[in-house]
């Protein structure tokens, strides 16, 4: 399906977080269970004093209960249940406090990266000129800042295992830094509603050692040279966010499925062409040229974003979708 | 003339216990529901405030093309107006239905001289293109000025709904006047919609210099 | 005034349509809200299910992506604005005010149906939206994405705009009729608590909606001019808007909780025989959270780029709303102790609320933490723990008013077995679709999502499956109440035993309520001092 998952997986893990990966975890996957199992037992109180309650007051015969006037004020316990609550609460605030601190000033070594967030993708620029596609690589044990903005509509960066999340603002700038503490390759969602592709606004940050990191940011991001061009648009598919608005299946989206793409003949307001190599490219670095009929001109440009390398596998893998 | 016709006597609702019972419920009514427009234009003031701390230059510019000349007439027609509406209640109090109804007159001749002169000002803005965002084409040095247009009819334009509802309100009065229900004993909503009217002029007073004179 | 004829009341006092249509009693008023409001959640319930039901898998079942967005944003728009914000105050707020305090109406009888007239007026609204392009925004209309979208967003708008005036009307309306209506002898600290809570929230009402209003208007200029104010290409500032929302919206959950732990003061001293614990604990705790609630409204936006102080502060405030709550369910299971309780239908929903909505509070002290919130924010786990509190809070304690007071409005019992079936398979239902969520939050599930990680697929199947329980038990309750209507048993004066000075008056109440002006010698709660016949 779609959302074949190639990040680590959420769900399986010890506990109710996700895997921590980033040095925020231990003192937010505390507080959260501080505040957890003291809830639980709080709540147990409750439950058993209730039912405790209930059942040696329930109204029955033989039972009346004591006569006299009702108890409506006890300053102790009242003091009980009002005064250790608050000082429960400011601590708990004050836990909550000094890690947000930690997280809101990065160190002043911090690796720069900037974020661009756009419907439905997110682009990531290195420091020399390196651009990715939803793919956005860091090593790991060194601070990252991530300095952020949208070009559209409000959106939000989010990356669970590194318990990190900054709205991404148009006109402005945001940011997040985060250091991570394990390799491997995590899930990026956008947690800010912007529209039809906003559940496909996915993204993967791929943790790599620092040795592995310099020589991929060396090779400016082309680690996919091995790859035959089908198999190589196939992953392209997913990482440069493709995926957001064509299916591969034959269900029409925001964009029209590549199943059977290719050799058909498109009509669009100016005349009809028919789907080949050319068309293709011209759709990825101009679609808004030949906009087919029943669709919305909401495609961004690819151009500069996919190499010739990459749009000759994109335009291979649509060829082996029958 | 209605003058010489008694005034008709006023019931008291079935729910209330006496006249002075209704009329204390009125007015707490009619100051909560002020204090809900106090903060329905807040908001706005808010809007206002923020803008300023913005982009204070855009204010300083668009001082120069409003007429503060008009504003102050404006102010002047809506004080006047206040004290030819408390007048009217005080006729109303003293029996002089004739009278009520001449204050009440006057008041909303005011009301309209008001839009007069904000229709004028606002026709000089569309036609130098003073407009929103999507409609501005006047030429000015801040980069930001139609914000301050956007925000300047907005508020403006509500206000004057305002003004428009208190004409409305005030030509029931005079219906009710002609037919004798307001006297010594009764004249609760003359005094509702005088509480309102005040707060009219209150929020005037308070765009004038916001948006006219200070620059 | 007219003597008490035996049979009439204010149902069969004047009949046809048109009587009820300009009628000015607020019973008849207040009926006529629970109708409407009861349709509202029946077509929230509906765009739930729909939307839920897309949620089975990851994949496309029944509609595409931006039909799915139109869903969750109809959901929130009629669950807020249709529901949730008038139902206690306008049905039973309505209804029970003037009898709670001895009086024949509120203040401003005529007013009271202009609000329900301006509330149908702004549901239309909503609904031409609905048919019209449905906004997709989500019911919080972000800007930039509710500025230049093409659906119908400023139908949605003004809709909400009008309801907010029918809620500040009512609030006023109910402001005035307190400070005023009461009946001799009735002073302050002898009135019942939801009077008490119908007050706190009407303050809300009052102060907080017309800054809705007014942004909602801006929302609306802004998309027909582009004033630019919120437009970032223009020079304005989207978090703008989010604070003038959030303005409203957060002293709005409070105008939702308010009356609801109004109602549960009312079931556990009835049901229970007891004076309440700590009466002007809790009296002065509805003022206390309605004054804390318009500062803490910033904790909505911990990471929408506000500056770091402005987070500490609201999170520091947070904490503080939240100690007044806990205060009330101590003093709700201490007014338990030496009792002598009774499991009817109406105390089942009591204990609904007591542990739905505790369960709701400990993850708002979650959510209430600066470094926990920016994991969870945005995540499912917002919307499990404000279902828990809205749901599990204020309607289960809806529910519980309205098996208290029906045989009261119509005279009428209900089936009390069918009763706590229905309250089994909503108990069971509403669990199953929320605390699941609770769980897919903390793993990182963002909410406002047409697909999902197919990891993520089991336990959304499980959530969507427990909205089909849900269902079961609203059906199996709206059956039981419609055959109660038709059928049921005619119940007394006072059923339940109860000492609320609503509960001296005719089941139906006569129109003018009371035969004779009452003279109020004891509390609502004086179940030590006063014995009853």
């Amino acid at each position: 399906m779609q959302n074949k998952t190639i990040t680590e997986s959420l769900i399986a893990s010890n506990g109710w977080m996700p895997k921590a990966a980033s040095t925020f975890a231990p003192n937010i996957d505390g507080l959260f269970n501080f505040i957890l199992y003291g809830s639980i037992l709080l709540f147990v109180g409750i439950l058993i004093v209730t039912a405790l309650f209930i059942i040696k007051y329930r109204k029955r015969p033989g039972y009346s209960p004591p006569s006299g006037p009702h108890i409506t004020h006890n300053t102790f316990l009242e003091l009980a249940w009002t005064v250790p609550p608050l000082i429960l609460t400011i601590f708990i605030f004050y836990w909550g406090f000094t890690g947000f601190l930690d997280m809101a000033v990065a160190p002043k070594n911090s690796l720069d990266i900037s974020v661009t967030g756009k419907k439905w993708m997110w682009q990531f620029e290195y420091k020399n000129g390196t651009k990715t596609l939803g793919e956005i690589v860091v090593p790991v044990n060194t601070p990252v800042s991530l300095i952020m903005s949208s070009e559209d509509v409000i959106h939000s960066f989010y990356v669970p295992n590194f318990r990190i999340k900054r709205d991404v603002i148009p006109n402005r700038y945001t940011k997040q830094w985060f250091e991570a503490t394990r390799t491997g390759t995590f899930q990026i969602f956008c947690t800010e509603y912007c529209g039809d592709g906003h559940s496909q606004m996915l993204g993967v940050i791929r943790v790599v050692s620092a040795d592995d990191y310099e020589k991929w940011l060396a090779n400016a991001g082309s680690a996919d040279d091995g790859l035959p061009p089908e198999k190589l648009g196939e992953k392209l598919y997913t990482s440069k966010g493709c995926v957001a608005c064509h299916s591969v299946d034959g269900t029409n989206k925001i964009g029209p499925t590549w199943k059977g793409l290719f050799g058909k003949t498109r009509a669009y307001a100016g005349g009809s062409t028919v789907a080949d190599e050319n068309y293709i490219k011209e759709s990825i670095e101009n679609p808004t040229a030949k906009v087919v009929t029943g669709y919305q001109p909401v495609m961004p440009s690819f151009k500069g974003l996919l190499n010739d390398k990459e749009i000759a596998g994109v335009i291979a893998y649509i060829k082996t979708l029958k | 003339m209605k003058i010489t016709e008694p005034h008709k006597e006023h019931i008291v609702a079935h729910h209330f216990a006496n006249s002075k019972h209704e009329f204390d419920s009125a007015r707490l009514g009619m100051w909560i529901f002020l204090v809900t427009e106090v903060l329905f234009f807040g908001a706005l003031f808010v809007a206002y405030a923020f803008l300023r701390w913005s982009y204070p230059e855009i204010f300083v510019e668009a001082h120069h093309i409003l007429s503060w000349k008009m504003g102050a007439l404006n102010t002047a027609i809506l004080i006047f107006s206040s004290f030819t509406m408390v007048m009217a209640i005080r006729s109303a109090q003293l029996n002089q239905r004739l009278k009520t109804s001449l204050y009440l007159i006057t008041t909303m001749i005011c009301a309209f001289g008001f839009l007069v002169v904000k229709f004028f000002e606002y026709s000089a803005k569309i036609h130098h293109g003073y407009l929103p965002a999507k409609y501005f084409v006047a030429h000015g040095a801040s980069e930001y000025l139609h914000l301050f247009f956007g925000l300047y009819f907005t508020m403006t334009g509500l206000h004057g709904i305002h003004v428009l509802v208190g004409i409305g309100l005030i030509i029931w009065l005079l219906l009710r006047n002609r037919k004798g229900h307001f006297y010594s004993n009764y004249y609760t909503p003359l005094e509702m919609v005088g509480l309102y009217w005040h707060f009219v002029d209150l929020v005037w007073i308070f765009l004038f210099p916001l948006f006219y004179l200070v620059g | 005034m007219s003597e008490s004829v035996p049979g009439t009341n204010y149902i069969n006092a004047v009949s046809g349509i048109k009587s009820w249509l300009t009628t000015l009693d607020h019973k008849r008023i207040g009926i006529m809200y629970l109708l409407f409001i009861a349709i509202s959640f029946g077509l929230g319930g509906f765009f739930a299910l729909a939307l839920r039901l897309e949620l089975l898998n990851p994949g496309q079942l029944i509609v595409s992506a931006k039909q799915y967005n139109q869903l969750f944003t109809l959901h929130g728009a009629v669950m807020v604005f249709l529901f949730i914000v008038p139902s206690i105050p306008a049905s039973l707020g309505n209804f029970l005010l003037p009898i709670q305090l001895g009086a024949k109406d509120v203040a401003f009888p005529r007013l009271n149906l202009a609000s329900l007239y301006l509330y149908v007026f702004g549901a239309a609204f909503c609904v031409y939206s609905m048919v019209s392009g449905a906004a997709d925004t989500g019911w919080t209309f972000y800007t930039p994405y509710s500025s230049t979208t093409d659906t119908s967003v400023i139908s949605m708008t003004l809709g909400a705009f009008i309801l907010g005036f029918s809620s500040i009307f009512t609030g006023i309306n109910f402001i005035v009729t307190v400070h005023k209506m009461r009946a001799p002898g009735m002073s302050w600290f002898k009135l019942p608590l939801f009077t008490w809570s119908l007050y706190a929230t009407a303050i809300i009402q009052v102060l907080a909606t017309p800054v809705l209003g007014i942004t909602l208007l801006l929302l609306v200029v802004e998309r027909l001019v582009g004033i630019g104010i919120f437009d970032p290409a223009l020079g304005g500032d989207p978090v703008l808007f989010q604070h003038f929302f959030w303005f409203y919206s957060h002293p709005a959950v409070y105008i939702m909780i308010l009356p609801a732990m109004g109602v549960m003061s009312e079931l556990v001293t009835t049901f229970s025989k007891k004076n309440i614990f700590g009466y002007k604990m809790v009296a002065f705790s509805s003022i206390a959270i309605a004054v804390i609630s318009f500062l803490v409204w910033g904790h909505h936006l911990y990471v929408s780029g506000q500056s770091d102080y402005a987070d500490m502060i609201f999170s520091f405030l947070t904490y503080l709303v939240a100690i007044p709550s806990a205060v009330k369910v101590f003093n709700w299971i201490a007014t338990l102790y030496n009792g002598e309780i009774e499991l009817k239908a109406p105390f089942l929903y009591f204990i609904a609320f007591l542990f739905l909505f505790t369960i709701g509070g400990f993850t708002g002290i979650m959510l209430a933490s600066l470094s926990l919130d920016v994991h969870l924010h945005d995540t499912y786990f917002v919307v499990a723990h404000f279902h828990y509190v809205m749901m599990g809070g204020t309607v289960m304690a809806f529910l519980g008013g309205i098996h208290y007071w029906w045989p009261k409005m119509f005279g009428k019992m209900y089936s009390e077995k069918a009763a706590v079936v229905a309250w089994f398979f909503i108990m069971a239902g509403f669990n199953m679709v929320f605390f699941t969520q609770f769980i897919l939050g903390t793993k990182g599930m963002p909410r406002r999502y047409y697909s999902y990680l197919d990891q993520f697929q089991p336990l959304h199947a499980f959530s969507t499956v427990g909205t089909w329980v849900l269902t079961v038990g609203f059906l199996i309750m709206a059956f039981y109440l419609v055959e109660s209507l038709l059928n049921g048993e005619p119940a007394g004066d006072n059923p339940w035993g109860s000492l609320g000075l609503e509960w001296t008056t005719q089941s139906p109440p006569i129109t003018e309520n009371f035969a004779d002006t009452p003279h109020i010698i004891h509390g609502p709660y004086d179940y030590d001092k006063v014995k009853l016949s």
